[in-house]
């Protein structure tokens, strides 16, 4: 097999160097009881061609050359191609955590330069390595907000991803931590501060909010952050579309900031692996958990890079751990990275302002439902059909309408969550549009 | 005579953010076919950001040369062997990159209808059969985005299958004290008390003690098998008998599995709930630290507790099933790490049935080769037969000032990766191997020649090794000053 | 080495009684032991702590160590020096690094903890 590097004389001599006369003999030493007794029931190993017209098949089952108005935590953005070119490289594929800080500086300066640019995106003082993705870092940010303020209650935004907060209550839950919604309004599509501050009591570790929303509307942080703040919990602020941060003004009363890279680069792939980050302000830090690259000197004064504050995570602390996290997304993270790279300060605006100019393009031929400021993510009430009519209509033009938000809001069951972004083509919303009268 | 450019160590990269200057670009977009849209108006004034202060300004050419030269100062499984213990450095096949680009594959949006997402299902639903397979379990959930996030959510089965059986779901798990750190850190996040449980003298589970320890109050046994040590859990049947009879449950860390695919099924020895580390037994690439996968496989009785949604057939397609009302919930958005399941299934279908087996005889046949060279010059605490790895300890150069992380730096100096240094805890001074079925038999040898060499050296010149590395671009990091004044982000001067 | 007045604990801390105040630190074996010092977690003034609990944890690169208070008492002063400087518990554990003063809960517990000389040799057998 070709990724066997051993020939039968080699195996031979080092079956006599072990002193066993077959290789089934190594493993003799194992229970009768436990041993399997017949072979996998699993067929013999195909060829590299065999195996890419097994996934071409698949693919083909997929959609394919359909245009999409689909968002929703996920968003199709252009993937430059200097992303795969670098992250193809094999020094940064196949590569291991850079526990051994004098042959990884390569990972290590990249992530460092993440955990940088996160920062400068963010408004934070400190970002970690990444997190699994952005609906794991919301439970994990409850749990540092906990942590932090020595509170067990968390409140979170019915318009925070409907999936995300299934994530935190199933962590919660464990967690001995009480997690109560607040509503939003129904007319602007932003949270009902009056909810908040109804539901709001000293024993709360941390309001939740996501900007812009679930609905895509920029939501009210700042009056979040206050209603928080007099009350002694954090305010933690989610995004999960990071492009927006091109463009709009970073959360800065927030005190704790998470949320999903899956923008910058990192393909749909059907739902993962992505990429969460959790950034913070500095009297934070060790509450924080996954991985932290730090600056330092190596033995000949250089600068060098090398993990540090490790002794927040699992393989020191163990039980006290801020997180079990091992596994960061670091490939993942890199695609993020070499994407901020690209585009860089002037492109990522430029690039928010395409997409701002897409979506109101397409709010001016399909009313939005709700009258808050929207990036490029809108709920749209169609009259003449359901959602699921329109979505099959659309089907028929090659087009994969927006999410039907009766799944997750039975109040908007007549509403679909509609997405531009910059590859969005006019003449593809004139038609939705034109489909939707 | 024709002068080769100098190799990359003399190379000194900036941070991106050094080779920064304003107005250069490495982008273009298209113009837009819709009106701009003025920010302030649509999103209000005080909603814009100003620019993004410090960020990236450079070309094209730039960036490429950056990240090409950083990435020049990794050392990675392309340039040879990691002996890395429970990490399962294996090759990361390039077939598998290529698979997970497909179009079909890499655009699918989680929210597409699911008449549009077949394909995709169906990888899912086949790395499914093949893990169950594999595992001997009944069901598998592909949810779990890592191995420790596995381990979280066959807690949390545990538990919710306890609570819904007894409506008691107990309150401490019994941990061995040669365990992986996230063990018990994911114990404590569950909500459970972690008890240790010391393992034997021969470094094995202790069944004698387990017997005593197992009260009304234990959930659940943690175990790795075979464990750190690298050794076949021999009592493991009998453990789960105990677990069972006392009405708690037998939870497999499979971080291990490379020792056991084809040879044995943790199904078949009593095991209930267990997790996989795709990024470890199944190819799927490090890369630096992530992205991997975690599915959990489990015993029939805790299928109705697993994540939502679950895959199921309906007629002549796939759907998912959302109305599972003893599910614990989920774990993760959406489905899974897909782009890494197509990795797996790509490595499982080059392999095949009997292929995977070959590799795990493979990789046991390096290791055992490795610890019969290595037993004359390195102290081995534990002395029963080891399978895909080998945990040595450094007593007998620690009388001569020289210990296992000084060794593993001198490792470097040979070309090699260190080995997991100091772990598991219940060897002193631990070096713990794992070749891998990766490794050829010159890969090997040189490795076994280098570690004879380092033993010697530490008779011989001890400073050496206590100094190395020495041929590196960069020398031992000062790790006290990173953590007593933590700088965690570049800033303009 | 380990000043005569003090009294010491099988957790490798340190107290000295002085009237019914107690100034506790680590021992000059611990701060061996854990090797450099990165970070100390202290608890807050007014904080009541019995006898046997941790009382915070000191840091190495590599490790964490519970820190058990030697007797119960309420924490009146922590030692501000250490957030800037942790390595001073590796130079002078028994006298400038100093952790916390308590004021003393039960005095006579000072009664059950080993002197100086019961502590070097303990140390000597753990050895």
């Amino acid at each position: 097999m070709r990724y066997l590097p051993k020939s039968d004389s080699e195996r031979r001599q080092m079956l006599d160097a072990c002193g066993v006369s077959s290789a089934e003999e190594l493993f003799a030493h194992l229970p009768e009881a436990v041993r399997l007794q017949r072979p996998l029931a699993l067929a013999p190993g195909i060829s590299e061609y065999e195996i890419v017209q097994y996934f071409r098949d698949r693919a083909a089952e997929n959609a394919n050359g359909y245009a999409s108005f689909l968002g929703a935590g996920v968003y199709n953005h252009y993937r430059p191609v200097l992303v795969d070119t670098v992250v193809s490289r094999g020094e940064f594929l196949t590569s291991y955590t850079p526990y051994q800080a004098e042959i990884s500086q390569g990972t290590l300066t990249t992530i460092f330069e993440f955990q940088t640019m996160i920062c400068q995106l963010t408004g934070m003082d400190v970002a970690n390595a990444s997190m699994y993705d952005g609906s794991t870092a919301v439970p994990e940010a409850a749990m540092m907000a906990a942590r932090a303020t020595g509170k067990g209650r968390v409140l979170v935004a019915r318009s925070l991803h409907p999936e995300y907060r299934e994530v935190l209550r199933t962590y919660a839950k464990n967690q001995g931590m009480p997690v109560e919604e607040f509503g939003y309004l129904p007319e602007t599509g932003a949270i009902d501060l009056e909810d908040l501050e109804r539901k709001m009591d000293s024993l709360t570790a941390a309001v939740i909010v996501q900007s812009p929303n679930f609905f895509g509307i920029v939501d009210q942080v700042k009056a979040a952050a206050e209603i928080a703040h007099a009350r002694g919990a954090l305010l933690v602020v989610i995004f999960t579309e990071a492009v927006s941060l091109g463009l709009l003004e970073p959360p800065a009363e927030a005190d704790i900031v998470a949320g999903e890279l899956q923008s910058f680069a990192i393909s749909p792939s059907y739902g993962g692996p992505y990429a969460g980050i959790i950034a913070t302000k500095e009297k934070y830090i060790r509450q924080m958990p996954g991985r932290l690259v730090g600056q330092s000197v190596d033995s000949r004064g250089n600068r060098a890079f090398c993990l540090t504050l490790a002794t927040r995570e699992q393989h020191i602390r163990r039980e006290k751990a801020t997180s079990n996290i091992c596994t960061n997304q670091a490939l993942i993270a890199l695609m993020a990275t070499v994407f901020m790279t690209i585009y860089g300060k002037e492109g990522l605006r430029e690039l928010a302002l395409q997409n701002l100019a897409k979506a109101h393009y397409l709010s001016g031929k399909v009313k939005p439902r709700f009258t808050g400021a929207f990036f490029n993510e809108f709920v749209a009430r169609v009259e003449s059909k359901s959602p699921d009519e329109l979505n099959k209509a659309l089907l028929k033009k090659k087009i994969i309408g927006g999410l039907p938000l009766g799944r997750f809001y039975p109040e908007l069951a007549d509403s679909v969550l509609l997405c531009a972004t910059e590859m969005t083509k006019r003449s593809d919303m004139d038609l939705l549009a034109e489909v939707a009268q | 005579m024709i002068e080769k450019v100098t190799p990359h160590l003399s190379q000194n990269e900036s941070l991106i953010f050094e080779r920064s200057s304003p107005g250069k670009k490495a982008y273009q977009l298209p113009e837009l076919d819709v009106p701009a849209v003025d920010p302030a108006e649509a999103l209000g004034a005080a909603n814009v950001r100003a620019e993004i202060e410090g960020f990236p300004e450079v070309s094209e050419v730039e960036a490429i040369r950056h990240f090409t030269r950083l990435s020049t100062w990794n050392y990675a499984i392309d340039h040879g062997m990691y002996p890395l213990g429970s990490c399962t450095m294996k090759y990361n096949p390039r077939i598998n990159e290529l698979v997970a680009r497909i179009e079909g594959l890499a655009w699918a949006h989680p929210y597409q209808p699911e008449a549009l997402a077949q394909g995709a299902m169906e990888v899912m639903a086949r790395v499914e059969a093949a893990l169950a397979e594999i595992t001997g379990m009944d069901a598998v959930t592909l949810q779990p985005a890592a191995g420790a996030h596995g381990e979280l959510t066959g807690i949390l089965l545990i538990r919710a299958f306890l609570e819904a059986k007894r409506g008691n779901p107990r309150k401490k798990i019994l941990i061995p004290d040669s365990a992986h750190g996230t063990n018990p850190a994911t114990a404590a996040i569950a909500g459970y008390a972690v008890e240790n449980i010391k393992s034997s003298e021969t470094g094995v589970l202790d069944v004698a003690a387990l017997e005593h320890l197992v009260d009304q109050d234990v959930a659940a046994l943690m175990v790795t098998n075979p464990n750190t040590l690298g050794v076949f859990e021999e009592n493991i049947v009998q453990a789960a008998e105990i677990l069972h009879r006392k009405g708690a449950m037998l939870y497999m860390d499979g971080a291990n599995m490379n020792a056991l695919v084809g040879i044995a099924r943790p199904g078949d020895f009593g095991v209930d709930v267990m997790h996989l580390n795709l990024h470890k037994t199944f190819s799927t690439p490090h890369g630096g630290g992530g992205p991997g996968a975690g599915p959990v496989a489990v015993k029939k009785i805790l299928e109705p507790f697993l994540p939502t949604p679950r895959l199921r057939r309906a007629g002549k397609k796939w759907a998912f099933d959302y109305k599972r009302k003893h599910s614990i919930g989920r774990v993760k958005a959406f489905y899974g790490n897909f782009g890494v399941l197509v990795r797996a299934l790509a490595y499982i279908l080059a392999h095949g049935g009997p292929g995977l087996r070959n590799a795990t005889v493979d990789a046991v046949l390096n290791a055992v080769y490795i610890r019969k060279q290595l037993e004359p010059y390195f102290d081995l605490p534990y002395t029963q037969a080891n399978m895909h790895e080998v945990v040595f300890s450094d007593d007998r150069q620690a009388k001569l000032g020289v210990r296992t992380g000084d060794i593993a730096k001198r490792l470097i100096d040979y070309g090699f990766h260190p080995y997991t240094v100091s772990f598991p805890m219940i060897v002193h001074g631990a070096l713990m191997i794992e070749p891998t079925e990766t490794e050829g038999k010159q890969e090997i040898d040189q490795f076994v020649a280098a570690m004879i060499s380092i033993a010697k050296e530490a008779e011989s010149d001890p400073q050496l090794v206590k100094s190395a590395p020495h041929g590196t671009r960069i020398g031992r990091v000062d790790e006290v000053t990173a953590a007593r004044k933590p700088v965690l982000r570049w800033k303009p001067a | 080495m380990y000043p005569e007045n003090y009294r010491y604990t099988k957790e490798h801390e340190w107290v000295l009684v002085e009237g019914g105040t107690g100034t506790v630190g680590i021992t000059d074996h611990a701060q061996e032991e854990l090797g450099d010092i990165v970070y100390v977690d202290l608890p807050k003034v007014g904080a009541v702590i019995e006898q046997g609990k941790s009382l915070g944890s000191v840091e190495s690169v590599k490790a964490v160590s519970d820190v058990y208070c030697p007797v119960s008492g309420e924490v009146t002063e922590i030692n501000s020096t250490l957030a800037d400087k942790p390595e001073s518990l590796n130079s002078d554990p028994h006298g400038a690094a100093w952790l916390i003063k308590l004021k003393l809960s039960d005095p006579a517990q000072v009664q059950n903890l080993m002197s100086a000389a019961d502590y070097e040799a303990y140390i000597g057998a753990e050895k």
